[in-house]
């Protein structure tokens, strides 16, 4: 418990050194939108295939668990908008973008951090925190809300296509689903938790990447503990958040 | 100059240096020898900021480390070149970027300069051709030789190097020694080597230091350590067959 506490100090205070001002703000542009490439459209394609497979299963199944009269077709597509926005999209993505992106950014700081080039940045004077993490923590928090409306649109788009190919539901139906008593407030409850979450899967792969000592096995332990953290990070943020925003 | 007064250091209560005292002096190699374990690496990692010290004076041309704040010493270490010793090149960036890489972060030198800075410390460590290549692309000897240019491309006044030839064949280490010799002598830097090669400490060793379980155990020239009747240190020089048969041919 005692190596818990220590350890989630150490989280904050990495953080804050984090958000020092950059030593030379020519060098940020480049890096930002590296990042933004890489952290974010480069996960495009999973993003697109897990969002129009989610809402494709999402409509079908729950079409098929509405079997009475008495409740109409378009409650397919209210459910599965629903979900999509409050949920799948955010959440699962964000999950799942802990996994890709989050091992991705442990194992390259844990690389450089055992290969010494941490160390020679250091050396340099250079504030290495803020150098290497500033710019994945805020292009991720720049970029995920998009990829998240993204998600959102191909989900429901993926939901309409494989519910009307499969006969569960019609066009009219699904797409009356869609409008029926929409709430815009959900897509802002869905921004705030994605902000959130962007912030949870960069920094923290972040800090266990920037304390990894050893070799080649302490930097894929790294890379292990980071996904496991941020998913649960992601999943307690994401309970607290539910109930603050939707209670 | 760079003073080192009663340096300690431990970890998790073992003491790695033990009261060290020396002075390495400007344009001048001077060689931290011991066997493994017995403290140089910390020690020059102790120097240049990345540990710590628990107790004791670095003075670095009269400015004393313990006494500066986090930007002067951020500052000081603009000052500072380091040579580790698998390289530590940003294998994401060429090696014209590498070696331009101190020199956008810290100096305002447009474009044109840079590539002229770049230009002339990849000509000094002849490598007039290799710009374009990535780290993973290169040998050893052309590693080490990328690193230095970068550690020389903002002029340091502190030069340190961390086992530069381990892993080279005897030919590029005499290639590297020499490089640095040449280096310190001509910008007339003040240059910390850390080896436990032989052949460098007698190449290049202006000042050698000794040390045994974290302590100073000797100082001298390297002339003065081919005489020496010092136990601990004889033992480390004439390890090797080839040393033992010099000895007794002299």
């Amino acid at each position: 418990m005692e190596k818990l506490f220590a350890g989630v100090g150490a989280y904050f205070l990495f953080v804050k050194r984090t958000f020092r001002k950059p030593q030379k703000w020519s060098l940020f542009p480049k890096q930002f939108f590296h990042e933004v490439n890489s952290l974010g459209l480069g996960s495009l394609p999973i993003i697109t295939i897990i969002s129009i497979f989610m809402g494709a299963v999402i409509t079908i199944q729950t079409a098929y668990n509405i079997e009475s009269p008495f409740i109409p077709l378009y409650a397919v597509g209210v459910a599965a908008r629903d979900s999509i926005i409050l949920e799948f999209s955010p959440t699962i993505i964000s999950l799942i973008l802990a996994g890709k992106v989050g091992s991705s950014i442990a194992s390259e700081i844990g690389t450089m951090r055992v290969t010494e080039q941490i160390d020679a940045l250091e050396v340099m004077g250079v504030n290495t925190e803020t150098f290497l993490v500033l710019p994945k923590i805020t292009a991720a928090l720049f970029i995920n809300p998009f990829l998240i409306l993204i998600s959102i649109f191909q989900g429901i788009i993926g939901g309409y296509v494989f519910g009307v190919l499969s006969g569960v539901v019609t066009t009219t139906e699904f797409v009356y689903g869609v409008q029926y008593a929409f709430h815009p407030f959900y897509v802002t409850y869905a921004l705030i938790k994605t902000v959130f979450f962007a912030f949870v899967v960069t920094s923290v792969p972040a800090y266990f990447g920037y304390y990894t000592s050893g070799g080649a096995l302490e930097v894929g332990s790294s890379s292990t503990k980071a996904v496991v953290s941020s998913s649960i990070c992601i999943l307690i943020i994401n309970y607290i958040l539910t109930q603050l925003l939707l209670s | 100059m760079i003073e080192v007064k009663n340096l300690c250091k431990s970890f998790d209560g073992r003491q790695v240096l033990d009261n060290v005292n020396v002075t390495f002096e400007k344009g001048k190699t001077n060689l931290v020898i011991g066997g493994s374990g017995s403290g140089k690496t910390v020690m020059v990692k102790c120097l240049v900021g990345l540990y710590p010290i628990d107790s004791g004076q670095i003075i670095y041309d009269g400015r004393d480390v313990s006494t500066m704040d986090d930007q002067e010493h951020r500052a000081l270490r603009q000052e500072m070149g380091m040579v580790f010793q698998a390289g530590a090149l940003f294998d994401s960036q060429t090696v014209e970027e590498n070696v331009a890489f101190p020199l956008r972060m810290f100096s305002n030198a447009g474009p044109s300069e840079i590539a002229d800075r770049v230009d002339f410390c990849l000509n000094r460590v002849n490598l007039p051709n290799a710009h374009n290549f990535f780290p993973s692309q290169l040998s050893g000897g052309m590693k080490k030789r990328v690193a230095i240019a970068r550690a020389i491309a903002l002029n340091p006044r502190y030069l340190f190097c961390d086992e530069p030839n381990s892993g080279l064949d005897p030919k590029t280490s005499i290639v590297i020694d020499n490089l640095i010799r040449e280096i310190t002598q001509e910008f007339e830097i003040t240059t910390v080597i850390n080896t436990h090669d032989m052949n460098s400490v007698l190449e290049i060793g202006d000042k050698i230091l000794y040390l045994f379980k974290g302590q100073k155990w000797w100082e001298g020239t390297s002339e003065d350590l081919l005489k020496t009747d010092n136990p601990e240190v004889s033992n480390f020089v004439y390890a090797s067959e080839l040393f033992k048969r010099i000895r007794q041919s002299s």
